[in-house]
């Protein structure tokens, strides 16, 4: 089987910082591929290069398109991987306020991305758009309000309807559950967890959350300092921890 | 004409740097081209890039018609016909089909436009994607790319707000089948006239420095929803003065009881047609 993406020798520099470096992973189809680590670890940088909003220093990321094959996506002419962003690809932001417009209607939002890909029917547009909010929960009456009236909760949840909603192969999602309380973000893992399983979602999923990784993501890495410490299946590396920083890492997480 | 100035006050250097910026935008039809917009006498937001176009439009044997929302009279109109009175010496007209030349705000004449006329329009905000993205470098960048999908996430907010497409004015257009265009502040009623028109049409936005056109005969096209399809609008009366059904009007509220009438916001081509015997429900017969 192809890999959906592979990563090879990333590398991103802030003058004479390193970002990341020497970052090489395969992504298959239908896995989730959590990336943890602390503040400044350079999982962010890793995946805003993955996702093109960053161009890397050195490296390539082949993403396994569905018209020419596996093809390095930072090579890519800039329009074809901006068509990529807005229909095999998937971006959530960590603040839902950077992945949202917030002076669109919750209907609008949903529904840029199909109109950005040709769709002008508004009534195709809308009964789509009305029928995602209701597989994030989000009560069909509320299609006109615009997210600055919705919870911290149901922003999020929105935008990642309004990602999901051009039938992306792969997510890539930068601290889904940052800054939601603890039932929120319950609510809200439960749900990606569903949608990534129903949909055969690839995903690639940065957080420093260990509880998130564990419910959410089937391989794990570990960084610190731009380099990946450690890789594994997740039950594994958090089980049995061999690197001293994971070790700290693991033996963190508060206990209730 | 005084010898104060040189003729239709801009210097001959800077004419030549709008016009290089006109002929990029006739080659590229609906590209919005940067130029190194001058100062001139008269506050931003009066027509500041419709003047430099005319000025550097003009010859002196044209005949200039100035126009503010249809009106030959009102005070934008008036100073700036008398502008390029005092600085170029041109004849004037108000009527639309002896003119060469004609700088018009927020609408297109009533009669049809010829073959070798030039409509000049001012521009407030050259940019039709500025509200939905208010960065520079990302809108131009979906202009270059051709990522149009925003301009119709407008529509589809007037539609779920208010059941129709309520843009009004500002009506955005797709030029060739490539750039999306903000054909300035027109009514969409005129929007049809764009299309396909004989006259050369010239866009000038002084304050945000940029030029645009549409050769004569361009295809342009208002964009919409397939089933909400574009519609020109217009009030749903005729002209109390010359009793036409075909104009767009403008309302003039009478006196405190309700009393209002409608009339020609073309006022020239409201004039022609008194003139040719048709009185409206208020008028009187010429």
């Amino acid at each position: 089987m192809t890999p959906l993406l592979q990563v090879r020798g990333i590398e991103k520099r802030y003058g004479a910082r390193i970002g990341c470096t020497a970052v090489s992973f395969d992504l298959y189809p239908g896995e989730v591929m959590g990336i943890v680590g602390e503040s400044g670890s350079g999982k962010s940088t890793l995946l805003s290069c993955l996702a093109g909003h960053l161009a890397p220093d050195a490296g390539q990321v082949i993403f396994d398109t569905r018209a020419r094959g596996p093809v390095d996506t930072v090579t890519m002419a800039e329009p074809e991987r901006r068509m990529l962003a807005r229909t095999d690809w998937a971006y959530v932001h960590q603040n839902p306020r950077d992945g949202l417009r917030m002076g669109v209607s919750a209907g609008g939002n949903v529904g840029e991305r199909l109109m950005a890909v040709g769709a002008r029917n508004y009534g195709s547009i809308r009964s789509t758009a009305e029928d995602w909010l209701g597989r994030v929960e989000i009560a069909g009456d509320r299609i006109d309000d615009r997210p600055a009236a919705f919870s911290g909760g149901m922003q999020q949840r929105l935008q990642i309807a309004r990602n999901l909603v051009t039938g992306p192969r792969l997510v890539f999602m930068d601290e889904p559950t940052g800054g939601l309380d603890v039932s929120v973000q319950a609510r809200l893992l439960d749900l990606l967890r569903g949608l990534v399983r129903r949909l055969g979602l690839s995903a690639v999923i940065v957080t420093h959350d260990l509880a998130v990784v564990r419910l959410l993501a089937d391989r794990l890495m570990v960084m610190k300092g731009g380099r990946v410490v450690e890789t594994g299946l997740t039950d594994q590396v958090l089980d049995d921890p061999q690197h001293a920083y994971t070790q700290l890492l693991v033996s963190s997480v508060l206990q209730v | 004409m005084t010898d104060d100035y040189n003729f239709a006050y801009l210097d001959e250097e800077t004419k030549r740097m709008i016009r290089r910026a006109i002929l990029k935008g006739v080659a590229i039809p609906g590209y919005q081209v940067p130029f190194a917009s001058r100062e001139m006498p008269m506050p931003y937001g009066w027509g500041t890039g419709g003047v430099q176009v005319t000025a550097a439009c003009l010859t002196p044997e044209d005949v200039l018609k100035v126009i503010d929302q249809g009106a030959d009279d009102t005070t934008n109109a008036v100073s700036i016909r008398k502008f390029f009175q005092r600085t170029a010496g041109v004849k004037v007209t108000e009527a639309t089909a002896e003119a060469s030349l004609i700088q018009t705000r927020h609408r297109i004449p009533e009669a049809a436009l010829t073959e070798g006329q030039i409509v000049v329009f001012q521009v407030p905000i050259p940019e039709p994607l500025r509200f939905l993205e208010p960065r520079e470098t990302e809108t131009r960048k979906m202009h270059e790319l051709e990522e149009y999908g925003l301009m119709h996430v407008k529509l589809y907010e007037d539609i779920a707000r208010h059941g129709q497409i309520a843009t009004a004015y500002d009506y955005p257009v797709k030029v060739e089948g490539r750039y999306v265009m903000d054909p300035s502040p027109i009514p969409k009623f005129d929007n049809p006239k764009l299309d396909g028109s004989p006259a050369l049409m010239l866009f000038g936005a002084g304050r945000e420095q940029r030029i645009y056109a549409l050769p004569p005969y361009t295809k342009v096209v208002s964009l919409d929803f397939e089933d909400h399809p574009f519609e020109p609008s217009k009030a749903d009366h005729d002209c109390d003065l010359c009793a036409a059904s075909d104009t767009y009007l403008d309302e003039v509220i009478m006196d405190d009881q309700g009393g209002r009438m409608f009339v020609c916001s073309d006022t020239d081509h409201c004039r022609c047609r008194r003139e040719a015997g048709h009185v409206g429900r208020l008028g009187v017969a010429a």
